[in-house]
This record gives C-alpha cells, sequence and structure tokens, in this order.
C-alpha cells in the first residue's frame, strides 16, 4: 500500500539521520557543518510533515516534537537539530493562528497585561482543523530552507563593513562562516589572518590552507603563542558552534582564552554565527570527550567551551549585526516560549 | 703625595683609588674626573715649573698614579681649559708657601695639607664651571649623582637584527676573524643561513631548520672548535639538550673539557688566551642555537674567572683553580639554589592542593618531587602544548614518583582551571623590568589564572636573572623549525606543502614575556619576592661582585 511504503520511507530516512548524526558526534567533530546539518533537519521535518499521518494542528506538532527528542537524543551537542524543530514548531503556530484569522502579533506578544489577565492562555490546543494547514505549513517551511541555503552569503556580504585594509585579524579553528567571511573581505581588500591551530584535532591547518589559497596572508600559529600574538592582532573573528539565549557562546576548545585575551588587549572580538545557531538553552554542560585513565593518569579532552557575553562585541548573523545583550530578543522572535523544553 | 690615602683628603679620590684596588671598572663620572684632575695636574706642573723645580717632583707622584689618558680627553680640553684659569689664582697663594728653596721636614705635613687644600679647591672649581650651561662635554656630568649608573646604550645584539644586512654581514666577517689558526677559509665558523618563510613581524630574528644542523657545514678535522664543543651544538640544534638549566650545565661541562685539554701557547698568558679561545666556540654555540640568558650569565662569570688568573699561576694550578670554580659555579647557583628554593616552596603547598603546571620545568618538578616525599598530600594537572609537548616528559617523571596527575593540553585551560588551588611556573629568565620571559604559553597561563583569581606563583634561580627589558613577546624572540607544527590527522597532512604556498606561514615561537601583574609570587634562592624587585636583586649581585 501506497500509504505503508511511504511511511516506512520515512522512517528508513529518519533513522538513517539519526545514525548519521550519532556518528558524526564521536568521531573527530561532525562530519557535516552545522549549516548542512539544519538544512537536512528541515527538509526532513519537511517530509514528515507531508507524509505523516495527522488531522489538526496539535497532532503534527506532537508527531514533530517526539521526533525532535529522538533526534537530540542522539546527538547532544549538535544543537541546530533542535533549535530546527523549535523553528518548525513556530511555524506551525503561526500558520495555525492565521488560518483561523486571528492577528500574529497579539499572539505572539507575551505582554505583561495578558500574562496576569488571561491565566490559562493556551487554551486553545489546537484541535481544529484547516484544510489548507498543511500546505502553508510546507510552504512557510521551503521558506526557512531557503533561509537557511543563503545564510553563510548574507553573513559574507557583510564582511567589507567590518574589515578594513592592513588589519590583522585572528581566527580559532575551522569555522566555515568565518572562511566565507574573509574570502569575501579578501576581494577588495589587504589584510593579514592568524589561525590558532586548535589541538589536537588541529582544524586550525584546514582553515589556514583554505585561505591561503584564496590569496590570504595567512599565518598558522600553535595555541600557546595567543596570547603571546594577541598585541599585534586588530580584531578577532570567530565562529561557533552554537549562540545561547543570554549572548554566550559555546564554541570550540580554546575560545574562552582566546576572548580573555582579546579583553584583557582591548581588541574587539566578533561573532559570525548564523541564526539558526541560537538556542534557548542557557546553562551548559561542557561536553568532555575523552577521558582515558592510564593507571594513574587523567586526561581530559574538552570539545567545546563556555564564553560568557560580557567578552563578546558583537555578534554578525544572517539578520545583521547585534549586541549580545539583544540575543534574547531575537530569541524571542524564532521560537515560542511554550517549546522551549522540548 | 704620598697622602693620598688621608681621610680628610678629598673623597672622591679615595673612592677612585679604592676602586682601582678592587678591579672594579671605573664609571664613566670617575673616569672623566680623573681626566680633569690629571689635566689640571699638567697644568699645575707647568705653572710650577716656573715657579720651582722642587714641586714637580711633588706633582709627578699623583700624575703616576692616575690612569693612562683616555684617547676621548681631548675632547675635555675645551671645557678644562677655561675652568683652571680660575684655579691657578688661589695655586699661586699658596706658591709663596712652596718657594722656600729646602722645606724643612716639619714643614712638609703642613705644605701638603695646604697644597690638598688648593687641589681640593681647583676641582671644585672645575666641577662648578662644567656644571655650568655652557661647558659642552659637562652634559653626563650634571645628570648624574649616583656613581652607579651604568652606561645606556649597549649594541643590540645580533640576533635580532637579522633584517638588516649591514649587521649579517659585520657577523660574517666577525666569524672569520675568529679563527686562531691561519689556514684556509675551512676552518672559520660557517654562518647558519635561515630557513622558510618568515612571518613578516618576526623578519628580525632568525629562523632555522632543525634538518641543517650547523655542523654539516663543518669540515672535518676542524681544529679551531674542540670536538666536545661540536656535540654540544649539535646537541643543543636537534633540542636534544633543551631546558635553561640543562643547557647552562651542559655548556659548563664542556668547557670543564675544553680546560682541561687546553695548553698555553708560548709567549701567551693563560688568562687572555684562554679568553680568546673561548670566543669562537660561544660564536659557534650561539649559531647553533641562540644563547639563553643562564648561559650569558654563566659565560660571563668563567671570563671574569679566567682573567682574574694572576699571571705568575702555573698553568697547572691555574687550570685546577678554574675548574673547581666552575664545579662550585654548578653547585651553588643550579644545585643548591634548588635546594633553596624548594625548601620555600614547600611551605607554599598545603595538603588538599590542586597543583597546575606547565611543560617541563625541572626546578618546579624538584620542587613537587619534594613535597611529595615530605608527605604533603596534593594532586598535579600538567598543561601541554604543541608541537613541543614537554609536559609529557614531566608527567612521566612525576607518575613514575607516584604522584596522581591529570593531563590537559592548553586549550582546555579553562576547563580546568576552576578546579585548581594554585599555579607554579618556571622561568628561562627574569626581565629587569619584572617581566617573566618563559616558555610560549606561559602568559596565557598567568592570564587565565588571574582572571579564576588563582595564585600564579613563578620558580627562578638568582642567575637566570637578566639585564634585559623587553615588554612583548615580539622584539627579542626565538623562532624554531615551522615545520614542527606540522600535523598528520585522518591521514592528511593539511600544511604539507606549505612552502609552496605563498601567503601561508608557519610560527613556531619558542619565548614569551609574561607581565608582572599576572605573577602573585617569585621564589628564588634569595627568599620570595615580588616581581618588581628582580633590578634591587641584580644591583645586589652587581656590588657583591
Amino acid at each position: 500500500m501506497p500509504g505503508a511504503d511511504k511511511e516506512a520511507d520515512l522512517t528508513e530516512r529518519i533513522e538513517a539521520f539519526l545514525a548519521d548524526l550519532k556518528r558524526g558526534g564521536c568521531g573527530t567533530g561532525p562530519i557535516r557543518g552545522s549549516g548542512e546539518t539544519a538544512r537536512e533537519t528541515t527538509a526532513l521535518l519537511r517530509k514528515v510533515t507531508a507524509q505523516a499521518r495527522w488531522s489538526s494542528a496539535g497532532d503534527l506538532m506532537e508527531i514533530i516534537r517526539k521526533e525532535g527528542r529522538r533526534m537530540t537524543a542522539a546527538q547532544p551537542s549538535e544543537t541546530t537539530v533542535g533549535n530546527m524543530v523549535l523553528r518548525v514548531l513556530k511555524i506551525i503556530r503561526e500558520e495555525y493562528a492565521r488560518s483561523r484569522g486571528s492577528s500574529e502579533e497579539t499572539d505572539q506578544q507575551e505582554s505583561l497585561h495578558k500574562l496576569l489577565t488571561s491565566g490559562g492562555l493556551s487554551d486553545e490546543n489546537f484541535r481544529q482543523h484547516y484544510v489548507h494547514l498543511k500546505a502553508n505549513v510546507i510552504e512557510a517551511i521551503n521558506e526557512l530552507l531557503t533561509e537557511l541555503e543563503g545564510t553563510t552569503d548574507n553573513i559574507a556580504m557583510q564582511a567589507l563593513e567590518h574589515i578594513h585594509s592592513n588589519e590583522v585579524i585572528m581566527t580559532v579553528g575551522r569555522s566555515r562562516t568565518v572562511e566565507a567571511f574573509l574570502k569575501d573581505a579578501a576581494r577588495k581588500r589587504k589584510f593579514h589572518v592568524i589561525v590558532a591551530e586548535c589541538a589536537p584535532f588541529c582544524q586550525g591547518h584546514e582553515m589556514a590552507t583554505n585561505l591561503s589559497k584564496a590569496s590570504i596572508e595567512t599565518t598558522v600559529i600553535a595555541d600557546a603563542a595567543i596570547f603571546a600574538v594577541m598585541s599585534r592582532v586588530n580584531k578577532v573573528i570567530i565562529g561557533t558552534q552554537t549562540v545561547l539565549a543570554n549572548g554566550g557562546l559555546r564554541a570550540v576548545n580554546g575560545t574562552h582564552t582566546v576572548a580573555l585575551a582579546a579583553r584583557h588587549h582591548s581588541t574587539p572580538l566578533i561573532v559570525c554565527a548564523p541564526m539558526f545557531k541560537l538556542s534557548p538553552q542557557v546553562v551548559i554542560t561542557t561536553v568532555v570527550r575523552n577521558r582515558i585513565i592510564l593507571s594513574k593518569v587523567n586526561v581530559h579532552c574538552p570539545v567545546f567551551d563556555y564564553v560568557p557575553p560580557e567578552l563578546i562585541t558583537l555578534f554578525i548573523s544572517n539578520i545583521g549585526g547585534n549586541a549580545p545583550s539583544y540575543i534574547y530578543r531575537l530569541m524571542s522572535e524564532l521560537y515560542h516560549p511554550e517549546d522551549h523544553d522540548l | 703625595m704620598a697622602d693620598c690615602g688621608e681621610p680628610d683628603g678629598p673623597g672622591n679620590k679615595d673612592d677612585i683609588t679604592r676602586s682601582k684596588n678592587e678591579g672594579k671598572e671605573l664609571t664613566k663620572e670617575e673616569k672623566q674626573r680623573l681626566r680633569k684632575q690629571k689635566k689640571h695636574q699638567k697644568k699645575q706642573k707647568e705653572r710650577k715649573n716656573e715657579k720651582g723645580p722642587s714641586e714637580t717632583e711633588k706633582d709627578k707622584t699623583p700624575v703616576s698614579l692616575l690612569p693612562p689618558p683616555q684617547p676621548v680627553a681631548t675632547q675635555k680640553a675645551p671645557s678644562a681649559l677655561p675652568a683652571p684659569a680660575s684655579a691657578p689664582i688661589p695655586v699661586p697663594a699658596s706658591a709663596p708657601f712652596h718657594s722656600s728653596p729646602a722645606p724643612s721636614p716639619a714643614d712638609k705635613p703642613a705644605k701638603s695639607k695646604a697644597e690638598l687644600k688648593a687641589e681640593r679647591r681647583a676641582r671644585q672649581e672645575t666641577d662648578r664651571a662644567a656644571k655650568q650651561p655652557g661647558s659642552s662635554s659637562s652634559g653626563i656630568k650634571t645628570k648624574v649623582p649616583l656613581s652607579e649608573l651604568n652606561p645606556v646604550v649597549k649594541r643590540l645584539p645580533e640576533h635580532v637584527q637579522v633584517d638588516d644586512p649591514a649587521v649579517v654581514k659585520r657577523l660574517a666577517k666577525k666569524l672569520e676573524r675568529q679563527q686562531t689558526l691561519p689556514y684556509g677559509a675551512s676552518n672559520k665558523i660557517p654562518l647558519r643561513s635561515d630557513y622558510g618563510y618568515k612571518v613578516s613581524l618576526f623578519s628580525h630574528l632568525h629562523q632555522y631548520s632543525r634538518k641543517a644542523p650547523l655542523t654539516q657545514l663543518l669540515s672535518i678535522p676542524s681544529t679551531v672548535i674542540h670536538p666536545s664543543i661540536v656535540r654540544l651544538g649539535l646537541q643543543y640544534s636537534q633540542g636534544i639538550v633543551a631546558g635553561s638549566n640543562a643547557r647552562s650545565v651542559a655548556l659548563l661541562h664542556a668547557f670543564k673539557q675544553v680546560i682541561r685539554d687546553y695548553t698555553t701557547p708560548p709567549n701567551e698568558e693563560l688568562s687572555r688566551d684562554l679568553v680568546n679561545k673561548l670566543k669562537p666556540y660561544i660564536s659557534f654555540l650561539n649559531q647553533c642555537r641562540p644563547l639563553s640568558a643562564s648561559m650569558g650569565n654563566a659565560i660571563k662569570y668563567i671570563k671574569k674567572e679566567i682573567s682574574n688568573i694572576p699571571s705568575q699561576c702555573k698553568e697547572e694550578e691555574a687550570k685546577t683553580k678554574l675548574l673547581t670554580c666552575i664545579d662550585r659555579y654548578i653547585e651553588e647557583k643550579i644545585v643548591l639554589a634548588a635546594k633553596a628554593i624548594s625548601k620555600y616552596a614547600i611551605e607554599k603547598i598545603s595538603d588538599g592542593d590542586v597543583i597546575l603546571v606547565y611543560g617541563y620545568s625541572s626546578l618546579v618538578n624538584n620542587i613537587l618531587c619534594e613535597a611529595f616525599e615530605k608527605s604533603r598530600k596534593f594532586r598535579v594537572i600538567v598543561v601541554d602544548s604543541r608541537p613541543r609537548l614537554e609536559g609529557r616528559e614531566a608527567l612521566r617523571r612525576l607518575v613514575q614518583r607516584g604522584i596522581s596527575c591529570t593531563y590537559v593540553l592548553i586549550s582546555a585551560l579553562s576547563y580546568i582551571l576552576p578546579e585548581v588551588s594554585k599555579v607554579f611556573l618556571g622561568a628561562h629568565a627574569l626581565l629587569a623590568n619584572g617581566y617573566v620571559m618563559s616558555r610560549v604559553g606561559t602568559s596565557q597561563i598567568a592570564l587565565v589564572a588571574r582572571t579564576y583569581n588563582v595564585p600564579v606563583l613563578v620558580c627562578c634561580e638568582t642567575y637566570k636573572f637578566c639585564e634585559r627589558v623587553q615588554t612583548d613577546s615580539f622584539v627579542s624572540n626565538e623562532l624554531d623549525d615551522p615545520d614542527d607544527l606540522m600535523v598528520t590527522r585522518k591521514g592528511k597532512t593539511q600544511l604539507e606543502n606549505w612552502q609552496d604556498v605563498s601567503s601561508l606561514g608557519l610560527l613556531n615561537l619558542v619565548y614569551d614575556v609574561t607581565p608582572p601583574d599576572f605573577v602573585d609570587l617569585v621564589i628564588t634562592d634569595l627568599g620570595m619576592i615580588p616581581c618588581t624587585s628582580v633590578p634591587v636583586v641584580l644591583r645586589v649581585k652587581n656590588l657583591d661582585q
């Protein structure tokens, strides 16, 4: 039966995706970048919307929540998956509200007045059935996908506003966003980039090779020399794995040291992160990847660092530049507060 | 004027003669004063020649005690001339005293006192005249009330002027000149050439490759350089002997061997010839790997000891004396100093401490092992960094003793620091402005520790204190072989062909400087001092010597 086939196909796809996620985290870094993960997640959720059986928005949201929980459980450190699930949930709510006819703004804003007067605000249980809901939701998800595809370019377009000539820029490890950012600026400006190699996996080496192929003057330094050369650096531009709700970062190992050194020398720290990395989490747990115990020795190899928002100067995302103190506001635009715990 | 040593005589003269007897080098100010005196004596002598021949004898003696005239004295002539113009006025006043033909012995003390007074007045006149703004060369004199300021401008060392072609040529010529035997060019010390693309910020420093040690360019047999020095140079350049204490001790042992094998050539003095023999060795070692501050201090000490050997000393005696001197230096400055530092440092380690160390410092390792012997309960976190990965050696030694350790790379510093209660760091040198020069990465550790309010203690022997000043890690540093940064991960070496890509450079720094506000305490063999007290210790050391 075509329905069953579709369902089997769907579950197969989901299983394959989960396996990929699981594998990606245990190796030496994710197999694909976060952008790709986000796109795949969204595509998968679109498929779920199209092929799963649901009659009302509430059902759809339940299904998506369930799948979302499974996906985040497969790889907890890959937060973009969870973020995309939240985005889709928000899209569903919006489309439902639009179908119902109520204006979007009043529903979305959580004013103090509303909180006090309405009490059980979310009385609606999304049970009503609308004919065009499915089509609307799928269209909205398509828009989301287009947005995701263009994030890197959007960020790179802003490069010339932030980099002047003869600058010395420092970056850490490998970030595809920062790579595109710098390459775009290099078309018109001449500057120098110092890349910290980020042991033990030394992704910085790949970044340096790519940048130098684009004729950018690049220097590779060891992690230990970060503070030593910081006095000659004009800007620090880094990428991140996640942007937290308070404006802090969860970035690759060693970023906190870079941020402290930059603050000591009063060098601006600029973070290039697309909006799909913004996560509603605030408290983070450092993921410790390897703990080998060789008789009497403990070896620690943390994967991520927490960087507090005070050390960050600017966030550059696909919707423009923002101060870290504004991030919480952006979050309310992207996600609905009730979805924050999946 | 045999009564120069009189207590009520001019105090300056006492200083000068006393310091001369001690062999201390006269400062610029004192030299100037002496020159002026000499000039004044000459003038007096001329004038007294008109008056009577008897005075010349008296005048001659002080002249002979003064040092031989300096070539710069001619500059002083214009200022000295107007000054004594006023001086002769008091002198003729006392001349009536001298004009008596046969001075009786009873009158002699009185007359010499009067002459002394005249001398003093004359000198005061010259001083006062010199202090006037009109005199040209007195600028230095007016600035210096203390007698202990050394000349401010020192010559810039060659190893930080690589980007100046004139300096490089000068070094090549110096290496040629240092061949002691007049054979051909094959006996000179080769000049090591730089390797690879240098980052523009560091174009003033050398960058050598480990695959091209200097010894390949030497011809065999090389009669200029002693074989133990060649071996030492090779060990330095390949990194087999690393760490400032190890390098200094190895250097001193090699010099002991050189001294044992040394024979004074005929018509030469050991004190002068041996120093000249050591010069090409030092240039060679400098080419293999730039000398560290501790090695520089050790070499200064040896040269001083050699020059202080009296000329009538027999060769065997002199050699044994030198060997014992070197042994004593090693014993005092390194071994005993380490014991003293351990004693102080152990007071700072309490039970339940979590101590963070960075890389491999022989002194810090020593301290931790001794503390463990004294049954202090603590655990150690060893922080390591690429590309040298020296922390593994420290880890091995500590674990062998039975100390419980944790190992992390420097990028995990922010993760591990909340657990740490103290940070112990070693130093390569302590600079005169309080900055700590140490392995690259030390300043980073101090910075992050300061952020988490963890105390940072630096352990350093006093023989590593150095008179240089530096504020950043760029002006004077060492660039290691850039190929060390290459690494193979997942079967791919990303930077394999970095030489082919013109815009790619690799930077492998060896040292960095930590500002004194990151360091809470420095533990030395003289005690526990703050970072800013380093120039005080240097001054005390100089006075002792």
